[in-house]
């Protein structure tokens, strides 16, 4: 699972392009949107297909995708329980 | 028009024109057929969270709009219009790709959106919080005209006290190799490239952004005034001494009256004899030329517009970008005329300000 | 000012002429179908307001040569601007001065996409390279109406045709030029089937503007001229008048690239903006047709926008998106002329697809024809980069 975290951090880092942040920059527990990280309702599209392309996970409506994108930790749950690839 | 003083001004170009004083620092290109601007420092004037996502054009009209505007002192602006030949061609190429590339498969959403042709105008309304008027022109080389023409329009008929006005377009990997491959950018066989006396076809091709903060009155900033602008479709090379005339006489102006005209000439062996007959018909004024400064986009004529704007705010023709050998005690009234291969004609007066 | 509309043209989902669109909007016969003439992963899953002409339809029709340049979206915008200018009976173009204000936001991308790769290895397929650019439908579109004077194209996403439209009524109103062909075209393409898809605002269904239940739009391609006439050509060459524009708007809703504020404040502005130029009352709109692409978005933005205008007497109003998919650049355009129809018919379209009302607020738009007299329709087009303009065209 830790390394699930660290690789979540460095796909966001860098398909997300946030060019001033190393993986360490990001807590497993940061909020992603909003406050934290501040990535908004675009950003939340490419973490769809992220999820899609290499985990093999889809969704069918963006508004799941609030749940499961609050943090690192919650995205890598959902990952873990539902992958197919 | 009645007016439109320009009272803020900025180019990213080529050159070091963005934070070096007008030609300051000039590099004339002889060898490359491909010209990249020169890029300030974004972060001082976008954060992290927005760069991110931005082209290099998007980033280049935002930082130079914002330029503008500080020059103009001004934090808000009544209109946003902007000219665009390519429109935002990296996401576009790179939004394309994908699709071809993967089969329509795991396509992402930041480059489709970035690729809209009013995004660098979209950008600035949302960085500035401005509602107001907000037009792009997508019209080969007279993209730019058309957004000036607008603004001195929405000015004159008191629409608009404000308008920030701009020309981009930016480089473009895959755009740039099909016009090699067709001849539109100078074979690298054909060096040393020269932009006056050329014998080759095409030109050297570039990139930039320029803006220009426009009002209703005068301001301590105030560089010149923009008097008349007309756009022309279609003209042969016999036909521009009439319509050069004119647009003259309609200002009340004889070719005689014009102290300096720049042109835009860009190097094509093939279509520069319509800025030949120009020059001919203004010999006793200055005649200038910018695009071996600038290189050739759809957009440059904007850049030719920013030169212009600083010769009659110094009073002054540095010799790099003269063509003829005149000079003048004042300059009052100067001509800009372009054109892109037989089309897009565009004619600008502009006069000083005492 | 009041800019005369003497001559209309148009090709969408529905029809190749004025009178085949006309003929379905009133028989409730929507265009949206299965995709035939494009080869996408989402055909047979997606449905689309797609024109079934082919490209060597358009170019026998056009009679253009073999070798010819055009791009699909150049193909359907010369077609169209040919016949508003044979609609409004102009025999010599250049009898006045005359200027050609058109708008896309694809251009030539539908030969782009086609040739991308190909380009470097098939010289018979290069001529298409320049003929990607807005610049040059325009430049051909031009060259097919022997138009060299004023030619220049507005790109602003979906508000575009508005823009061209308010753009040439200006140009007229300063004196500029005395005669503009203004108007749009857009055909589809892999490229905005798949950007609108990645967005995930395009529904596999019929699209349903304002319904509760709605899932996002269904694209479409088309493209609508109309010829504005100052008044001095008007009287001298004693032209029928189809109706008049009387104002316009345009404002930016700054707030995101794509999405629109709840509030929808640069909607609101765009209508507050027309009303006041038209210098009437809100009362007196009897009809809008509204943008409605049936995004979750767009009509809550728009719905909101039109209570903070209109309060509790919103007027009777219906999308047209059901019939002809959302035609981008090209959308402000054709329901120009559906709005210019509905004054002369004094008939109110239906909403098609039509269940159930939004939750948050009480705008159930018209579901049936309504034949009654109308004087004035408003017509609402919004595009990314918060680009929202309005339209008011009265009878006269």
């Amino acid at each position: 699972m830790g390394n699930l975290k660290e690789e979540l951090k460095a796909k966001i880092i860098e398909t997300l392009n946030l060019e001033d942040l190393t993986t360490a920059d990001i807590a497993d527990d940061d909020a992603l949107f909003g406050d934290g990280l501040g990535l908004d309702s675009i950003d939340a599209l490419e973490l769809i297909v992220l999820m899609d392309k290499d985990y093999g996970i889809r969704l069918a409506d963006p508004k799941e995708g609030r749940a499961i994108f609050t943090s690192i930790q919650t995205m890598a749950d959902y990952i873990e329980k539902n992958r197919t690839k | 028009m009645k007016n439109c003083f320009i009272n803020g001004i900025s180019a990213i170009s080529a050159q070091h024109t963005f934070e070096m004083d007008f030609l300051e620092s000039v590099t004339i290109n002889k060898t490359d057929n491909i010209l990249s601007a020169i890029e300030p420092n974004y972060k001082s004037f976008i954060p992290p969270a927005a760069i991110r996502r931005m082209a290099k054009g998007i980033k280049m009209g935002v930082a130079a709009s914002a330029q503008a505007l500080q020059k103009a002192d001004l934090e808000q602006v009544d209109a946003i219009i902007t000219g665009t030949g390519m429109g935002c061609s990296q996401d576009s190429e790179k939004f394309l790709k994908n699709i071809l590339d993967n089969d329509e498969q795991f396509l992402t959403p930041t480059s489709f959106i970035q690729s809209t042709h009013n995004t660098v105008a979209g950008q600035i309304a949302v960085r500035l919080g401005c509602k107001g008027y907000n037009f792009t022109y997508v019209n080969g080389a007279v993209s730019f005209e058309s957004a000036l023409l607008d603004a001195c329009m929405q000015i004159s008929s008191e629409e608009a006290k404000s308008v920030l006005v701009g020309g981009i377009d930016e480089y473009a990997n895959h755009t740039f190799s099909l016009y090699k491959l067709i001849g539109l950018i100078k074979n690298e066989q054909d060096q040393p490239f020269s932009v006056l006396h050329s014998n080759s076809k095409g030109a050297v091709f570039s990139e930039g952004a320029t803006f220009f903060a426009l009002e209703n009155i005068r301001k301590n900033s105030t560089c010149a005034e923009v008097m008349d602008i007309q756009i022309q479709n279609k003209l042969k090379s016999e036909q521009v001494a009439d319509f050069i005339s004119i647009f003259l006489a309609k200002n009340n102006l004889k070719t005689s009256d014009i102290d300096v005209v720049v042109l835009g000439n860009n190097g094509d062996v093939e279509f520069d004899n319509y800025f030949e007959n120009a020059a001919s018909h203004l010999a006793e004024s200055v005649q200038v030329y910018y695009k071996h400064l600038s290189g050739e986009y759809n957009t440059a004529s904007a850049f030719g517009l920013w030169v212009a704007t600083n010769i009659l705010q110094k009073q002054q023709i540095p010799d790099m970008i003269k063509i003829n050998d005149l000079s003048k005690t004042t300059y009052k009234n100067v001509l800009l005329y372009n054109q892109y291969r037989g089309l897009d004609h565009s004619l600008v007066l502009l006069r000083a300000v005492e | 000012m009041k800019i005369a509309v003497t001559g209309m043209g148009i090709i969408s989902a529905l029809g190749t002429t004025v009178e085949e669109n006309f003929d379905a909007l009133k028989n409730r016969i929507s265009g949206i179908s299965d995709l035939e003439n494009i080869d996408t992963i989402h055909r047979g899953v997606l449905k689309f307001g797609e024109i079934k002409l082919t490209n060597s339809d358009l170019a026998n029709i056009l009679k253009l040569q073999d070798n010819h340049s055009f791009s699909r979206t150049t193909l359907l915008g010369a077609y169209t601007a040919k016949q508003a200018v044979e609609n409004a009976g102009i025999t010599n173009i250049n009898d006045y001065p005359t200027g050609l204000i058109s708008s896309t936001s694809v251009g030539g991308m539908d030969k782009t996409e086609q040739y991308f790769y190909e380009y470097f290895d098939n010289p018979e397929t290069r001529r298409f390279i320049t003929s990607h650019d807005a610049g040059d439908v325009s430049h051909k579109i031009a060259d097919i109406l022997d138009i060299d004077g004023m030619v220049t194209t507005i790109s602003t996403a979906c508000s575009s045709a508005a823009n061209a439209i308010m753009f040439g009524a200006r140009l007229i109103a300063s004196g500029q030029l005395k005669r503009v062909i203004v108007g749009g075209t857009d055909a589809l393409s892999k490229f905005t089937i798949n950007g609108f898809n990645t967005l995930m605002i395009l529904t596999d269904a019929h699209n349903t503007p304002f319904d509760n239940n709605r899932k996002g739009l269904n694209l479409g391609e088309a493209a609508a001229y109309l010829v504005l006439e100052s008044d001095e050509i008007v009287q001298t060459e004693n032209r029928r008048v189809l109706a008049y524009l009387s104002g316009f708007g345009n404002a930016n809703d700054a707030f995101h690239q794509t999405a629109s504020s709840e509030d929808g404040e640069g909607a609101f502005l765009a209508m507050e903006k027309a009303l006041k130029m038209a210098k009437i009352s809100p009362e007196e709109i009897d009809y809008i047709n509204v943008h409605g692409t049936a995004t979750p978005n767009n009509d809550l933005s728009e719905g909101q926008a039109m209570l903070r205008i209109f309060g509790e007497n919103v007027p009777l109003f219906s999308s047209t998106k059901p019939y002809t998919g959302h035609t981008l650049a090209a959308a402000a355009a054709i329901e120009a002329v559906f709005s210019i129809l509905a004054l002369r018919h004094n008939i109110v379209y239906p909403n098609l697809n039509f269940k159930q009302k939004m939750e948050e607020f009480d705008l159930i738009p018209t579901t049936e024809i309504v034949e009654k007299e109308l004087n004035t329709v408003l017509s609402n087009s919004f595009g990314f980069g918060g680009n929202c303009s309005a339209l008011i065209f009265p009878k006269s």
